[in-house]
């Protein structure tokens, strides 16, 4: 657990960087620190290794007051991931993992053989050991970033922006890479982003901080969302902050339609009214799209299937949420989200009515919840 | 301490700065190598700077060469030089400019190579010519480092003209290298005294006059400290500086 | 070129007296100025001092240095180890600045992660700070070594040995044949160690050497 006390940061110039933060860090969990640029979020976070020193107030690390820790000790116990990686350029990358161990007093060789079952945990071919960070791309030179932090099985790990520098298609990979990691291994993180919608994606709690360095809001991330503190906060979140609210209501118990598709063969016979729309399945079940009256008469005319229909919207896969549930329905060209199975064969509509009669269902039941 | 206190008193008597062999005339000689040597380096050596640092063509081949002329020794080539073309101003110029030239033509290339590629892009967007660019954005820029590089020949060849009176030239060698030939060590030291104190002037102005060229406020610029992580850098402390205890009631919340 | 090999046992003799001269000043130059340099590299006071006297120092002539060193220590001017203790105060000098920048070079953001790792002061200096410098540092040892020949060759006028004798006797005795040997064999000698040190450091910074994908 890691605590924070009325906790400043002022620079002999003035600027505060941090002012008066108050925070508890639960054990187990992983916490995001969001905000800004210049809002004291990465300070704050590298108050907890030392490698920043408070001019006012306490961090402590399971119960212990971190300025009464020798700072060398302290950050050997804590795993630490910067934006760039951070990896030393001229050692191997299998060196880089087995870093920490080595430091520690661990055989290079059991430092080594443990780096190995790292790297595979985090995702990575073992044999990109032998390599030089230069050679690994920079999606590779984060997850190395990742298993270097873990090498010495530290229980707390600081992240600070580590996905900022990856293409989307990578930072999602890596963000559910670190899910499933968190699920397996339950440290105590703390995570730096400056994107409200990754810290919401994946805290269990999140802190936002404001310009100044003040802390503005610290909940769940479903609360955030629903409840924003201040103004600053919810201008912060942004827009369709209702709609994003919307990820975390599950949508198991949605009330599926029936949904008669067709094949491609059978598309010639149909009469369609107009304004109305058929859904072409492929012959293993799965969607291929909507087609109207129009495209029948296309189709008709001897034009391909392909140019005939018209393209369907995302889909909403079986361990979706409410929000993947609302924009299948208003993604779809005839306004019915269709649903798959694991295999990706139709299982029914999704209209946008019962999306929302489940949200109001489940709301009815929230107030439970906790803060 | 009895050498250095005659030579000190040889550099005192007014009497032995007269005369075309007296210490001034030593000293313009001197310094006569040094300018003629140095100017005809950066005449070579500046341009062809620009051109492989603007271009970025050829550079492997001319820093190669340029490498490779630190190698040749400046001794034997001034002695060679005087073997054929005898004894005047040629012989130590060609030898000192060989020289002179590699830190000149390091520098310059370093300092046009290293102009921020984003500048130069911008200003050849600006619709700016290549001559333009070079003289208007890229030579500004790398002011200080051609100017380094300027400081370092003059330095070497002031040094090194010492060498030229060897071969019955002129310059203040006249006076370390007589000096030890009749073992009369006070005139050895005159003369590595004044050298000494020639070059430490010399090295000095230029040193003020890199400084001053440094374009921008970059000259008399206080060190603001450069945190690491822009995170660092507080915009302001404004009213909500402060926990969500004390927030500002009168704030309307986003919408009902 | 004919003198050259006409003569070569002695130009073998000379080239061990050059490069005697030339080198051991190296190798205690970075003794001396690898340590001061990386103990003055972040104390901005004391980096500044000691840049301003080392400027001083290689901004005497080397001729002028041989020649007054006697002075202070208990040689002659043309002892051996008078030009080896004038080479090496010249060397480190200049190195006690090159070690500094050379530190400098290495990215910000991989000593940050050393620190934040976990490594000592000292740790960082020696497995990351200095590995990382070296590139730089190989680059300027290199033009080191052979201003250091070079300087030996100069020395020759006031007397000093090695490969510059045939320039002053080939002078002296108006044999051009035996200068262009010595400058043959001067810039053979440089070139060669020119290359070994640009060998050698590659040989010891194989992160540098991989093609970046």
């Amino acid at each position: 657990m890691i605590t924070f006390t009325d906790v400043t940061k002022r620079y002999p110039d003035g600027t505060v960087a941090v002012d008066g933060l108050t925070l508890e860090v639960p054990a187990g969990s992983l916490t995001v620190f969001v905000g800004p640029s210049g809002c004291g979020k990465t300070t704050s976070m590298r108050m907890i290794n030392r490698m920043v020193e408070p001019t006012a107030g306490t961090v402590t690390v399971d119960g212990r007051d971190v300025s009464t820790v020798d700072p060398v000790k302290l950050r050997l116990g804590i795993g630490y991931v910067i934006q760039s990686g951070g990896l030393m350029p001229h050692q191997r990358v299998i060196d880089n993992v087995a870093c920490v161990p080595v430091l520690t007093g661990v055989s290079r060789r059991a430092a080594r053989q443990a780096a190995y079952g790292l790297l595979e945990r985090v995702g990575l071919d073992p044999k990109l050991g032998q390599r030089y960070p230069a050679q690994l791309s920079g999606g590779q030179q984060q997850r190395v970033g990742v298993a270097r932090a873990l090498a010495a099985d530290p229980p707390i790990l600081l992240m600070d922006e580590p996905f900022s520098a990856v293409d989307p298609v990578v930072r999602e990979e890596l963000q559910a890479e670190m899910l499933r990691l968190q699920s397996e291994l339950h440290k105590t993180i703390v995570f730096v982003t400056h994107d409200i919608d990754e810290a919401v994606k994946l805290g269990d709690a999140v802190a936002v901080f404001g310009r100044g360095g003040g802390l503005q809001q610290y909940d769940a991330p479903a609360r955030l969302l629903s409840n924003p503190a201040n103004e600053f906060v919810s201008e912060f979140i942004g827009d369709d902050r209702g709609y994003r609210g919307l990820q975390f209501f599950t949508a198991t118990g949605l009330e599926l339609q029936p949904l008669s598709a067709v094949s491609e063969q059978e598309i010639d016979a149909l009469e369609l009214a107009p304004g109305d729309w058929r859904l072409i399945c492929r012959d293993d079940g799965t969607p291929f799209g909507w087609i109207n009256a129009d495209g029948v008469q296309a189709h008709r005319d001897g034009n391909t299937l392909y140019d005939s229909v018209t393209a369907g919207g995302s889909l909403l896969h079986a361990d979706g949420t409410l929000r993947t549930a609302l924009d299948a329905a208003l993604s779809s060209p005839s306004g019915i989200g269709v649903a798959v199975d694991d295999t990706g064969a139709v299982l029914g509509g999704v209209l946008a009515d019962e999306v929302i009669e489940a949200l109001d269902a489940q709301r009815r039941v929230a107030p439970a919840e906790t803060d | 301490m009895n050498f250095l206190q005659q030579a000190l008193a040889y550099i005192f008597t007014a009497d032995n700065w007269a005369g075309n062999a007296g210490l001034g005339a030593r000293i313009l000689e001197h310094l006569q190598y040094t300018a003629v040597a140095v100017a005809v380096s950066a005449l070579i050596a500046i341009p062809i700077g620009m051109i492989i640092g603007h271009t970025g063509r050829g550079a492997f081949l001319v820093v190669t060469a340029v490498n490779a002329l630190r190698a040749l020794p400046t001794l034997g080539v001034l002695l060679l030089g005087v073997l054929l073309w005898g004894l005047g101003l040629l012989p130590p110029t060609v030898a000192l400019t060989l020289l002179g030239v590699p830190p000149l033509l390091a520098g310059t290339y370093a300092g046009i190579a290293n102009v921020d590629p984003k500048i130069v892009d911008a200003a050849t967007s600006m619709g700016m010519t290549n001559w333009q660019v070079l003289t208007r954005v890229e030579v500004p820029n790398a002011a200080p480092l051609i100017l380094g590089g300027l400081r370092t020949a003059t330095l070497q060849v002031v040094a090194t003209a010492t060498v030229a009176a060897y071969a019955s030239l002129g310059g203040l060698g006249r006076y370390l290298i007589d000096g030890i030939k009749v073992r009369q060590f006070h005139i050895a030291l005159v003369g590595a005294l004044l050298v000494t104190v020639l070059a430490l002037v010399l090295d000095g102005l230029l040193a003020l006059v890199v400084r001053a060229s440094v374009p921008g406020t970059g000259r008399w610029r206080r060190r603001i400290p450069q945190p690491l992580l822009d995170d660092e850098v507080a915009v302001d402390v404004g009213p909500q500086g402060r926990g969500p205890e004390n927030r500002d009631p009168s704030v309307m919340r986003e919408g009902w | 070129m004919h003198y050259l090999l006409t003569h070569l046992d002695n130009a073998w003799a000379l080239t061990l007296i050059h490069l005697r001269l030339a080198l051991i000043p190296i190798v205690l130059g970075l003794l001396i100025a690898v340590p001061l340099g990386s103990l003055v590299w972040r104390h901005t006071a004391l980096r500044r001092f000691t840049t301003f006297t080392a400027s001083i120092i290689f901004t005497i002539p080397s001729l002028a240095l041989f020649v007054v060193l006697p002075l202070i220590i208990p040689t002659r001017i043309l002892d051996e180890a008078n030009v080896i203790v004038a080479l090496t105060l010249y060397t480190a000098a200049l190195l006690v600045r090159a070690v500094p920048e050379a530190l400098d070079a290495v990215p910000g953001a991989v000593r940050d992660a050393a620190e934040a790792v976990g490594y000592t002061k000292l740790g960082q200096l020696l497995k990351i700070e200095l590995p990382l410098s070296l590139p730089v540092l190989v680059a300027g040892l290199r033009v080191v070594a052979v201003t250091n020949i070079s300087m030996v060759a100069v020395g020759s006028v006031i007397g000093i040995g090695g490969l510059g004798t045939w320039f002053t006797e080939g002078y002296q005795s108006d044999k051009s044949d035996q200068i262009v040997a010595g400058i043959i064999a001067i810039f053979v000698l440089a070139v060669l160690i020119d290359v070994a040190i640009l060998l050698a450091g590659r040989l010891i910074t194989p992160w540098a050497r991989v093609r970046v994908t």
